[in-house]
């Protein structure tokens, strides 16, 4: 028998009228403690597995900070700063750590490679505009978006390639092709639009802006603006690895999404020539293509003719990583419900713009990791052309490693971590972003 | 559309970036490009290695600058392209470069099959051992059961094998792919013995916890003649690159040094003067000018100081003379006369 129950002719000594004022939790349920209680040690299980990996840290972390920070040299000329006595240095014997003296000798090589001094003004230009352009260009607050892609695709890329080279290309035997190849494309967007029987104004002059910009663009090579030529075995560092990188993503996801839609294509040929294509860049591995390009190339042309090493690279790149491109694309067009299609058709679109209006907008936002993905390892896959000679940036702080006036126990070790430091950076930043564009774009249609 | 397009700037971009085309005389080219195309390695210490500036220097590079001070009389009249082993044959073969001068080992079949001549041999090497002090080592014939240390794919690897069956000892081989990976190997004690050419040994010494306590053994077991090597067919650029080095080992001889050039041209020995160009018309038999030896000589230096300069003594390298002393000092080094 409970002592709330009321009975008759018993004095009821206290009943409570009002509810009690909401109290906070216990102090061990709550802040910093119930935080820890909570996700640290909320069984003996956990608890253990807690343990351990606080002793994991300890065991890996303390060693990496001695090593990167605390032991570290940030200064001196020579080896002697980072060898201990017995190798001949000053630091006392049994000493461990990080040379960032001689990853600060080099810093510039790893930035520039041999750019000569007194020219890299340029490279600092480019890239300023480089990521002057593509900051504002990914922020979505900002505006001038028209302009911005406007700047990062015509302007940008003459722009960098003339300030780098030093401009002054011959250009005198391009002009009578380009010439007939702008007759020829204006012949033939009239016939298609005749053939079709519409008004062929549009197309006409389609074509002829192309080809007064690809004019515009040949002329503006040829000139010299004044700067010294700088040929492009001496570029090196971050400056290689960001040009194959730009080159190779902003390459490979145009030719990618138009292998894609080949490869989908009901026309014969081109889905034939799409899936050859595709197929074969994907069969091969890069470092093939690279050392095909560097080693067997000049064999087949004839002798003293020979390709820009660097522009057999970006080529080779930007071809091989179209083909895994169309691939990712490929699985984004495949995942919308044929509904898509049929109701684009339904509302009486043609094929042009029922892709750039329905279908690709959806199927790039449904692959947008696997797009990320294949930056992400093309970026690191730009450290293989070291084996066609060219030093990207990992190759020049291998080939760094060689001298002798910094020659040390930690120096490749130094060198590599710093590399390591970098990539991440790169890779990490571009992961992230990736994220949010997903959060951005996610309209939760989960279909 | 896009396809046109695509083509055009295509065109464009490799008519401007890449094609260029040589004629079959190769000074002829390379007095017209007002450069020597140099092939070198892409970084080995004291015979081609950029610095932090980007500054190339050693041995090979100094015979490339020696040849276009001969032919320009201006030593930075070089430009450098650093190249891998695999593909160092083919950019001499395409003309890509005008001189491999790339611690290249002199063989037979790379004489004959590739379409190249070697024009000489500016570095005596060979494969030898490092060990450490405290195992009580003095021979290599001592080395019964050691573990041994080497790169993976190379003929360092079958020197061992021969030398070992040779001699009737037993060895395990420990090989890595990279030569950091070996160094770091050997340091940490995985093996016994650390061998690649010897030029090699004394560069990675320096990156031991504790260079003292190791040595580099008497015996070398393999014959590593490193040179330079141009084209096969064009003996003229053939002869210029042969008697560059050779003049640098006349000098040597004959005393002439970098300092003492020009008061060396009123010498009255007819060698040094022959040698000079203050006699004979030698220079135009080459196609240069006459004084081509002494203008390669005031910029680099005789053999020697070559030598000191880039591996010897009193660099970090510290490599003795050798077998590539001269002639007349017991070592290999020897050139023909200038007559």
């Amino acid at each position: 028998m409970s002592q709330a129950t009321p009975k008759s002719g018993v004095q009821i000594e206290f009943v409570r009228q009002q509810m009690l004022p909401e109290q906070a939790a216990p102090a061990v349920s709550r802040g910093p403690i119930g935080w820890v209680r909570e996700h640290l040690f909320p069984s003996v299980g956990q608890t253990i597995l807690t343990l351990f990996c606080i002793y994991v840290l300890y065991l890996i972390v303390p060693p990496i900070a001695n090593f990167l920070i605390f032991d570290a040299v940030w200064s001196g000329t020579d080896r002697t700063a980072c060898a201990t006595e017995a190798q001949g240095g000053v630091q006392p014997n049994g000493w461990f750590g990080a040379c960032w003296a001689y990853v600060g000798a080099y810093m510039n090589q790893f930035i520039y490679g041999r750019y000569p001094d007194e020219q890299q003004w340029r490279v600092n230009i480019v890239w300023l505009m480089f990521f002057g352009g593509l900051i504002p260009l990914l922020m979505p607050s900002i505006g001038f978006k028209r302009e911005n892609i406007v700047f990062m695709v015509l302007v940008f890329p003459v722009a960098t390639l003339i300030l780098l080279t030093g401009g002054n290309f011959d250009v005198q035997g391009t002009y009578l092709p380009l010439a007939i190849l702008a007759v020829l494309a204006l012949a033939a967007a009239y016939g298609f639009a005749r053939g079709s029987q519409s008004d062929p104004m549009p197309g006409l002059k389609t074509t002829a802006v192309v080809f007064a910009g690809l004019f515009v663009v040949v002329t503006l090579l040829g000139l010299g603006f004044g700067l010294e030529r700088v040929q492009t075995d001496v570029w090196g560092g971050l400056l290689v690895t960001m040009v194959i990188a730009v080159t190779g993503i902003a390459a490979s996801l145009p030719i990618g999404i138009a292998l894609a839609l080949g490869r989908r294509s009901d026309m014969p040929i081109v889905r034939f020539v799409c899936i050859v294509f595709i197929e074969f860049w994907r069969g091969v591995p890069l470092i093939t293509v690279l050392f095909m390009s560097s080693v067997m190339l000049p064999l087949f042309l004839p002798e003293g003719v020979t390709f820009d090493k660097l522009l057999r690279a970006l080529i080779g790149v930007a071809l091989f990583s179209s083909a895994y491109m169309a691939e990712v694309v490929r699985g984004g067009l495949q995942a919308l419900p044929k509904g898509q299609y049929e109701g684009a058709m339904a509302l009486g679109l043609n094929w042009g713009q029922m892709m750039r209006m329905i279908i690709l907008p959806q199927a790039l936002k449904l692959v947008i990791p696997g797009i990320v993905n294949t930056f992400i390892g093309l970026f690191k896959d730009t450290t293989l052309v070291l084996i066609i000679g060219l030093f990207d940036f990992l190759g020049i702080i291998r080939s760094s490693t060689s001298d002798a006036t910094w020659a040390t126990p930690v120096q490749s070790l130094t060198g590599l971590v710093f590399a390591s430091i970098i990539y991440f950076i790169f890779c990490f930043s571009m992961s992230r972003y990736s994220m949010y564009m997903e959060q951005r774009l996610d309209t939760s249609h989960r279909s | 559309m896009t396809k046109t397009v695509l083509t055009g700037v295509l065109g464009a971009a490799v008519l401007a970036l890449g094609a260029s085309t040589a004629s079959a005389a190769t000074l002829d080219d390379v007095k017209a490009k007002g450069f020597v195309q140099c092939g070198v390695s892409q970084g080995l210490p004291g015979f081609s290695n950029p610095d932090a500036d980007g500054e190339w220097s050693g041995m090979d590079v100094d015979l490339c600058r020696g040849i276009a001070a001969a032919i320009f009389g201006d030593t930075t009249a070089v430009k450098f392209t650093p190249l891998s082993a695999k593909e160092r044959f083919t950019a001499l073969q395409s003309g890509e470069v005008d001189v491999l001068s790339r611690n290249t080992t002199w063989t037979m079949s790379r004489d004959t099959q590739l379409g190249l001549n070697f024009a000489g041999v500016n570095y005596y090497d060979g494969q030898g051992f490092m060990i450490r002090t405290d195992m009580n080592i003095n021979s290599a014939l001592e080395l019964s059961g050691a573990s041994i240390c080497t790169n993976t794919g190379t003929t360092t690897e079958l020197n061992v094998a021969d030398y070992f069956r040779a001699n009737n000892m037993e060895y395990e081989l420990v090989a890595f792919e990279k030569a950091d990976e070996v160094v770091a190997a050997y340091d940490a004690g995985r093996c016994d013995v650390y061998t690649t050419d010897q030029s090699g040994l004394y560069a990675q010494r320096l990156k031991l916890t504790d260079p003292g306590a190791h040595k580099v053994l008497p015996e070398i077991i393999s014959k590593e003649p490193l040179g330079p090597v141009v084209r096969q067919g064009d003996d003229q650029w053939f002869n210029i690159v042969k008697w560059v080095h050779n003049a640098t080992l006349n000098a040597e001889e004959l005393g002439v040094t970098m300092a003492n050039v020009e008061e060396m041209k009123e010498s009255e020995n007819p060698s040094i003067r022959r040698l000079l160009g203050t006699e004979g018309e030698f220079g135009a038999d080459i196609g240069l000018d006459n004084d081509w030896a002494a203008k390669a000589i005031a910029a680099i230096g005789n053999y020697g100081e070559i030598f000191d300069r880039n591996v010897g003594p009193d660099t970090e390298l510290a490599i003795g003379r050798g077998v590539n002393a001269l002639w007349s000092q017991g070592g290999l080094q020897y050139a023909p006369p200038i007559r």
